[in-house]
């Protein structure tokens, strides 16, 4: 009876540690195994690949909490800025037929500058600095 | 520490009191020593009523004779106010425009001040009601003075100035909504209730969001003049470009033309413009197609579809703001989520834009886009709410695991006592 | 199983002589008595010392120190790393109650007057420990680059600078500059991550060499009959089963109660309402605030700042000048002097907390 208590009492501390053991064994596995986004991105985000972008095209990029606005133009440059407009909260696009910045919402119009040019945005768009890296594209927030 | 705090303070202090800038102190006193019309008025205390030292005549330094002539040099009245001398003393009301137009109308010597002044005020106002009127020769309506006082005038962009934005639809409203003072106009006199109740001025007066238009904004400055009935739209249209080129390309263009109906006005209303909502649209009460359209007819059909496109939309919007709430309550992450919510609603302000096609695909296309981003918005926030009932039962689970362990080593721990002893 | 267990055993053992470990630890005894429970509290801060160890070096996996990558690299860990948000907040939670427990074992070694000879040294290693686990709690707060540990960094580090003559070098040298900065942040990551955790670890090893080399140490006043349980495996299945129970309270803390993480530090924005630095140091900054600021001719801030540092040297020194005395309870000298710090420490704080 006796032995038979120990034993059982035994196999319940075996198991309970192992159960514990993988109970914290398997968080840190977890942990060590890299996120989908490899780093944290800190004040740079990759706009994809240079020779994959259309010219004279603009796409939004996610920056961390905010949308970018990255644009190749006609020469194969790339200029990227902050896609809220200035006005109110709306995401600007670029358009292909102005050659400009252009907020849907109130028509408010930017240059390729990010100077404010027309309609309701009060200030210029803030820009971003791109870098071509093996012909990855990478943002950088110039104030970080 | 504390000195440069006090210090700091009464500097704070002298900046923000009016009128007692150290700049416009100097200025002042420089002018009551050389200039006889200020010392001797200030000292028999006959200035102007409305008389401000922030005027901006007076801080360019221009003084009395800037504007009413005579010489300031002789201390002798007889002398500085001689008409001789080119004293012209308070100017007859018909004559204001002129009298201020001396200078305003003059290119050459407003430019001297800031290069692309403009100097057409006078020539616009001749334009407007009120300066036909004048020339006419009824002295009640405006002129410069009755908007912009005579001797308080700051610069535009001060918050004193009574053309200042916030300050437009009151000052209007001084004459025009004096029912008195406007008796044989035949224009009504509550266009500031109706315009403080419009969505504009709730935006102007309430948030004080000077980006919100006042009077002046739809009616000109200086020609004011009712925007006239064909160009009613084309003045909401200056803000409003979408909705108006929308509307021009729509089947509603050419009927409204046809029937002599306003188109913004129609649905909108003008002084009284109230925030939009998506139930004016549709077949309910509160719809405002329902003037027109009866049952069965195509605009009918088509403000149901319209409608019911918009209300789907909104109500995948709402869930998934509704989800987010959940998230960002749970303290969970909400970048994605609020990143995709933010791309719908800038679909949804498109979306209700493009009702003005009255084109019930149109917006059925832009609302499907917007449910799809609210549908992947509401998908993240539950995952990530899904998460944080997962933790949950790991956290149970490991739990499970330590009691179990905790038990056993306890009575492990007594067995072992009790064979002590 | 048990045969390669064995093998291993006398592979090891023909080399190195394993016998003098095994006896001792099989001779090692701790006594019973109704104080006994005092002497889990050394092991269960041990234990979250190693989880502090265990998740500090997990978070170094992910984390970037910088002014403009610290908040950022710890977002990332609290969304995108599996886990992430678990290890940081054991982290922080481990970190408080290890800070907590230090004050339990350091306070349940003063009343039971441990400290007296021959165990002065252990005392005085064990105060060490003590102020360098408060290092580790006030350089790991600014860690995340948050606004509210960058206010009370700043703030924390100007009171530094306030002890008279070598307080400016002391701040200049700890915030690597005139203000607090990334450069602040650099070197308090130095100090959290390499500086501290070396010395602690050699100070920790002595403290704990002594403990061996001495044996627990007993009470005066017991009854006579002596009452022991061995170490292996009475006691030690006794810690082991307190270390569950407070990783399991780590666990729910964790769980239920995540750490914030707050909002990013903006060294430029005026200083938010409610500046505290942690909760155990919140003593000293409520009196500080309390003392007038002129006392006769001397600051109040310095007088404030050289009483607690008499103050801790004097509790650092207690075994050599200990009032002796052989009554119990509240009429011996030593034990009013430790109830009359705990009632200072808690009022302290709970004014610091309400006011």
């Amino acid at each position: 009876m006796k032995t038979n208590r120990r034993k059982f009492l035994n196999f319940l501390i075996g198991g309970g540690l192992l159960g514990w053991i993988s109970s914290v064994v398997y968080p840190i596995i977890s942990y060590l195994i890299p996120p989908k986004i490899p780093e944290a991105n800190v004040s740079s985000v990759s706009g994809g690949m240079a020779a994959d972008f259309p010219t004279n095209t603009g796409k939004i990029i996610q920056f961390g909490r905010k949308p970018v606005l990255l644009i190749k133009d006609d020469n194969g440059e790339f200029h990227a800025f902050d896609g809220t407009c200035t006005h109110l909260d709306c995401i600007v696009q670029y358009r292909p037929d102005t050659k400009q910045i252009w907020c849907a919402c109130h028509n408010g119009t930017f240059d390729m500058s990010g100077s404010n040019v027309s309609g309701p945005p009060p200030r210029p768009l803030q820009e971003f600095t791109v870098n071509i890296i093996n012909d990855e594209i990478i943002i950088i927030n110039p104030t970080g | 520490m504390k000195i440069s705090l006090i210090v700091s303070m009464i500097l704070a202090g002298m900046l923000l009191y009016p009128g007692t800038t150290i700049v416009q102190a100097e200025i002042t006193d420089q002018l009551v020593a050389e200039d006889n019309c200020v010392s001797c008025h200030l000292e028999m205390e006959i200035l102007p009523a409305d008389f401000q030292k922030y005027d901006i005549h007076l801080q360019r330094g221009l003084s009395c004779a800037g504007c009413h002539g005579g010489d300031p040099s002789s201390d002798d009245p007889e002398e500085s106010m001689d008409p001789k001398k080119g004293f012209i003393g308070k100017p007859a009301l018909k004559d204001i425009p002129q009298f201020c137009g001396k200078c305003h109308s003059n290119i050459d010597f407003m430019r001297t001040y800031r290069p692309r002044i403009a100097t057409d005020q006078v020539q616009q106002y001749y334009t407007s009601i009120h300066g036909k009127k004048l020339k006419s020769g009824d002295t009640k309506v405006a002129e410069c003075v009755s908007c912009h006082t005579a001797h308080a005038i700051p610069s535009g962009k001060d918050g004193r100035s009574t053309v200042y934005p916030l300050n437009i639809p009151s000052m209007c409203d001084k004459c025009h909504g004096d029912s008195e003072h406007m008796k044989g106009y035949k224009i009504p006199t509550n266009q500031f209730e109706k315009y403080a109740r419009s969505v504009h001025g709730i935006n102007l007066l309430e948030n004080k969001d000077i980006g919100a238009p006042a009077c002046n904004d739809c009616h000109g400055n200086h020609g004011a003049t009712p925007p006239g009935i064909e160009s009613v739209s084309h003045v909401c249209g200056g803000c409003h470009v979408n909705n108006l080129d929308y509307f021009k390309e729509s089947p509603m263009s050419e009927p409204y033309v046809d029937l002599e109906i306003h188109a913004c006005e129609q649905c909108h209303g003008y002084h009284e413009v109230s925030k939009t909502s998506d139930e004016m649209f549709g077949v309910s009460e509160k719809s405002v197609c329902n003037e027109c359209h009866t049952e069965a007819d195509a605009g009918y059909i088509a403000a149901q579809k319209i409608h019911t496109s918009l209300s789907n939309f909104v109500s995948a919007y709402d869930s998934a703001e509704a989800q987010l709430r959940e998230v960002q309550k749970k303290g969970m992450d909400d970048v994605e989520v609020l990143f995709l919510l933010k791309e719908a609603h800038q679909v949804l302000i498109h979306t209700r834009t493009l009702t003005h096609t009255f084109t019930p695909s149109k917006v059925e296309e832009k609302s499907q886009e917007g449910i799809e981003k609210s549908r992947q918005a509401l998908e993240i926030a539950s995952l990530e709410i899904e998460d944080y009932y997962f933790r949950r039962r790991g956290f149970g689970i490991a739990t499970l695991f330590i009691t179990v362990l905790v038990i056993a080593l306890f009575f492990r721990i007594r067995s072992m006592d009790k064979e002590e002893k | 199983m048990k045969k390669i267990g064995e093998k291993i055993y006398t592979w090891v053992d023909e080399r190195y002589d394993l016998s003098p470990i095994l006896k001792f630890m099989s001779e090692k005894n701790v006594p019973v008595h109704h104080h006994t429970v005092w002497y889990y509290m050394g092991g269960v801060t041990l234990f979250l010392f190693i989880t502090q160890v265990v998740t500090g070096i997990l978070l170094l996996f992910y984390y970037r120190p910088g002014a403009d990558s610290a908040y950022e690299s710890m977002r990332f860990i609290l969304t995108e790393v599996n886990f992430g948000w678990l290890i940081r907040s054991i982290h922080s939670w481990s970190a408080n109650l290890m800070v907590f427990f230090v004050f339990v074992h350091m306070f349940s070694t003063f009343f039971t007057r441990s400290y007296i000879k021959p165990r002065e040294l252990t005392w005085l290693t064990g105060f060490a420990l003590l102020a360098l686990s408060l290092g580790f709690g006030f350089s790991g707060y600014l860690l995340p680059w948050n606004e509210l540990a960058f206010f009370a960094t700043k703030v924390g580090t100007d009171i530094v600078g306030v002890i008279p003559v070598i307080g400016k070098p002391i701040m200049a040298v700890l915030r690597g500059g005139e203000d607090v900065t990334g450069a602040t942040l650099t070197r308090f990551y130095a100090f959290h991550v390499a500086m501290l955790p070396a010395i602690f670890t050699v100070i920790l090893f002595v403290h704990v060499l002594f403990v061996q080399k001495q044996g627990m140490s007993e009470p005066e006043g017991l009854s006579k009959t002596k009452k022991t349980m061995p170490f292996f495996p009475d006691f030690f299945l006794r810690d082991a089963l307190l270390w569950m129970i407070v990783l399991n309270v780590l666990l729910f803390l964790a769980v239920f109660y995540p750490w914030d993480l707050g909002f990013k530090a903006d060294p430029f924005s005026p200083a938010p309402a409610g500046i505290l630095p942690e909760w155990y140091f919140i003593f000293m900054f409520q009196t500080l605030k309390m003392i007038p600021a002129h006392v006769l001719i001397f600051e109040g801030e310095v007088l404030g700042i050289l009483f607690f540092m008499i103050a801790g040297l004097a509790w650092a020194l207690v075994p050599f000048w200990e009032l002796k005395s052989k009554r119990k309870g509240l009429s011996n000298p030593m034990n009013i002097v430790g109830i009359i710090s705990i009632i200072y420490i808690i009022i302290m704080t709970i004014i610091g907390y309400t006011s």
